[in-house]
């Protein structure tokens, strides 16, 4: 027996061995030819084998046409890898994957590239920012983008660094913003035609919010639009005396792009100080807006405001979500949009006309919006809750949209409120610029609350303090049609599949897998981390990978075998 | 089945939410609603004149001022209860460096409160009585003893307050005491549980998250459930105990006891 063992091990052995060299071979080969040039990204559902923006094409509706995982087998996927994290903090990394390649970053700003099929690295570059970096609330970085032979980062101490994508050596180093003004870059880049284009952040310290555009080869900056019109522009009377020199609105998540429109599309966060927005009076334009640029000159193209001289730092930094829609019978070119501040929008992205705005968790800070979907405002009583909350009914995390269901995915963060408190605040550059506080409800004096991210395996506070419910909604009506509710909030983006596969997590570490249609679960799995981020799929030699981070790790699955 | 049990704690938290608005909020900001068992605001107030007027100028307005002592925080040399330091205004100590003060009886418990108040205007001042008294409350009349554990002495069914002394502030201690409805971590709160196989399971609960639950049970046994294999998971809104019928005096005892438990024990 042990003879006969043996020699089929040996057997096994050296076609494995053959098999790899063949397959090494193969892939170097295809690595030294390999590139990414602006037509592959602009039709990246044509490869859906690779993930090659932040969410997974211009679109941002994070849905692949990978079918290999399917609602009948997906019981049977299992653990392929992990990548282990040696920085703790929470992982808010998104990976690219190009060509059985994976870019992810990590805390504050290494890069990795790392193989698709095995998870081990190739090289790993590491960007040590300037001591002077100020965030507000952790050293994130969200990941890379790749155009033509490059990877792109943006970094915490405001620079945009281009590396080689075969060995990570740097090939540029552009500076985006001042560091010593608490500029700072968390967000992946966008690459577009010939430029990368990022935007700075700094809500929290009274910067002067932009997005640039650098051109890809050089690194020499293209062009640059504030996100607070300057003395003589339009938009600029919504602003008194110089707070518009300090008035917040940054760009800190990934936009989108519409190549017909030639237009991006950005998210701009809170105006500054935060809490007090008697400080600053006026509508505070373009914070906590869309605005659409001409992605070859950065000409602003229109705007839509969502939640005017915002007191409860309601950013509009969530991700733009495009899709070609029937409306009423007609094509629509649409942008849908789970805000902050509580309500679900759909726009029309050729002008940014209101087309639809409900909300989605309950709201008490508006009673309401008038015909043009500008919020009626009701503020609440000193002392009184705000709902939702300081972090949003949903915040940052990417959504998803899938074609086949016609529905928008997003977490939500239910029953979950605020009370704020605002004062005075002279700005001071690069200190911290509030205006004020807040706390979050509590159902009992003294409870725990929840924080930005979870650092606690033990749930002290409980669903009473707020719970996530994921809810997938009908952008032709702005009504939900299900939700599958966690116990505790989530910070997790989304991926849907053609198989009608919703792929996210949640702060509580489970790996979730839902019929897209019905909302049913289908699979879960306990990753033991918060997963702050969304899942990515890919397929690497006739296997479809799906990685998910939880925690300081990123596991990888397929189906067994 | 797990909708239905979600649901049914969603109309509990809405009722609760009610709770927390209309009573907590308004009772800890005006503190003469609680009646004997703290302060009033005004007498607060009266304390503030007292203090500007008689201790500010060797305490500080701050209260930090004399080595040892930091008044807005509790640290005294020696005294503890309410009646210590009336003793210690009163008498005087330290061979005269602290004077002995001729106040009369609203303006002696004015300063006792803006003391107790952290030397907050504003803020919520408890009457603390007597450690020792205390002690034997707890044990004894009390019936605190008989679920809380302290030291390692005690059952483990109900949270353990070692520390209950530096993780509250006398507010919330009298709170849980005079009115453990609207003062009770939702963690703690009783969980009734009837699984698949019929088994009925009393018991606190330690953690949770959208599929399982893990809780301490009425024999102080760890458990960890499946919540899709649970016929009955009811959250009670009540804590198992109802407000104290101790007399106010002997609350104020209670969280002088309370407040040694600093967990170093």
């Amino acid at each position: 027996m042990n003879t006969l063992n043996t020699g089929i091990a040996k057997l096994v052995k050296s076609a494995l061995k053959g098999c790899l060299a063949l397959l090494l071979a193969g892939q170097s080969l295809y690595l030294a030819n390999a590139q990414v040039p602006y037509d592959r990204i602009l039709n990246a559902a044509d490869e859906p084998q690779n993930w090659l923006t932040y969410n997974g094409g211009y679109m941002s509706q994070r849905y692949s046409l990978l079918d290999q995982i399917n609602q009948d087998n997906v019981g049977d996927l299992e653990l392929k890898w992990v990548l282990q994290n040696q920085v703790f903090g929470a992982w808010q990394s998104n990976p690219i994957v190009v060509d059985g390649i994976m870019y992810v970053t990590e805390r504050p700003n290494s890069v990795m590239a790392v193989d698709a099929i095995t998870g081990r690295v190739f090289w790993k570059y590491v960007h040590t920012p300037d001591e002077r970096a100020r965030v507000c609330c952790g050293a994130n970085n969200r990941g890379v983008a790749v155009l033509d032979d490059r990877v792109f980062m943006g970094t915490l101490d405001a620079r945009l660094i281009a590396l080689d994508r075969i060995n990570g050596e740097v090939l540029w180093d552009a500076e985006v913003g001042d560091v010593a003004l608490a500029n700072s870059v968390t967000m992946a880049p966008l690459a577009v035609k010939d430029k990368v284009l990022v935007g700075i952040g700094g809500g929290e310290f009274g910067i002067r919010g932009y997005v640039a555009a650098y051109y890809a080869d050089t690194g020499e900056q293209a062009w640059k639009t504030y996100t607070i019109p300057g003395p003589g522009e339009p938009g600029h009377d919504s602003w008194q005396d110089d707070d518009w020199m300090h008035g917040g609105a940054p760009v800190w998540i990934t936009g989108s792009f519409d190549a017909e429109q030639n237009q991006v599309y950005w998210g701009v966060g809170n105006p500054g100080p935060d809490w007090n927005n008697e400080q600053r009076p006026g509508d505070n334009l373009y914070s906590d807006s869309v605005i659409a640029l001409d992605v070859d000159t950065g000409e602003l193209e229109w705007y839509f405001q969502f939640t005017p001289n915002d007191p409860y730092d309601y950013d509009a930094v969530q991700v733009p979500v495009l899709a070609d829609l029937n409306w009423n019978g007609m094509p629509k070119k649409v942008m849908m949009w789970a805000n902050r501040n509580g309500y679900f929008y759909v726009l029309d992205r050729t002008s940014g006309e209101c087309l639809v705005a409900k909300p989605y968790v309950r709201v008490n800070w508006s009673s309401g919006l008038d015909e043009n979907c500008r919020p009626i405002i009701t503020p609440q009583p000193d002392g009184m809750p705000t709902y939702p909350g300081n972090q949003g009914g949903t915040n940052w995390y990417p959504p998803s949209f899938s074609p086949r269901t016609g529905l928008f995915y997003f977490s939500a963060w239910e029953d979950y409120a605020t009370i704020y408190r605002s004062e005075e605040q002279e700005y001071t550059p690069g200190r911290a610029f509030l205006g004020g506080g807040f706390s979050v409800l509590a159902p009992a004096p003294d409870a725990p609350t929840i924080g930005i991210g979870r650092t606690n395996p033990v749930n002290n506070w409980t669903d009473e303090v707020g719970h996530a419910s994921l809810k997938a909604m009908d952008p032709n009506t702005g009504e939900e049609v299900w939700e599958f509710e966690q116990y505790d909030v989530s910070d997790s983006g989304m991926l849907t599949t053609v198989t009608d596969l919703l792929i996210t997590g949640g702060r509580e570490g489970y790996f979730h897998v839902l019929d897209a249609k019905s909302g049913e679960l289908l699979y879960h799995k306990n990753l033991g981390g918060q997963i702050v981020m969304a899942p990515v799929t890919y397929m690497v030699d006739g296997v479809q990978y799906v990685s998910i981070i939880s925690g300081n790790s990123l596991f990888t699955f397929a189906l067994k075998g | 089945m797990s909708k239905q049990i979600r649901g049914l704690r969603r109309s509990r938290i809405r009722l609760f939410s009610v709770i927390v608005t209309l009573t907590a909020l308004p009772c800890l900001s005006q503190a003469q609603e609680i009646g004997d068992h703290q302060y009033t605001s005004e007498a607060i107030q009266a304390g503030l004149r007292v203090y500007s007027r008689e201790c500010a100028l060797c305490h500080g307005p701050q209260g930090d001022l004399v080595s040892g002592i930091n008044l807005a925080r509790g640290e005294f040399r020696s005294a503890q209860s309410d009646d210590d330091l009336r003793s210690v205004i009163t008498e005087g100590r330290a061979q005269g460096q602290m004077p002995a003060f001729d106040l009369r009886e609203s303006e002696l418990s004015g300063v006792i409160a803006y003391i107790r108040a952290g030397l907050d205007p504003d803020g919520i001042a408890i009457r603390i009585g007597d450690a020792v008294r205390g002690l034997a409350l707890f044990q004894g009349k009390g019936e605190c003893a008989s679920c809380h554990r302290v030291n390692g002495v005690g059952p483990r069914t109900a949270p353990d307050l070692s520390a209950i002394g530096v993780e509250r502030s006398p507010a919330n201690l009298q709170l849980n005491l005079v009115d453990p409805a609207a003062a009770i971590l939702p963690i703690n709160r009783p969980v009734r549980i009837v699984t698949r196989n019929e088994e009925t399971i009393i018991g606190r609960r330690l953690n949770e998250d959208t599929y399982t639950v893990q809780l301490i049970d009425s024999n102080e046994r760890l458990r960890s459930l499946i919540k899709a294999d649970l016929v009955t998971y009811e959250i009670s809104e009540a804590p198992s105990k109802g407000p104290t019928n101790l007399t106010p005096a002997e609350v104020a005892d209670v969280i002088a006891y309370l407040l040694t438990l600093d967990g170093e024990s």
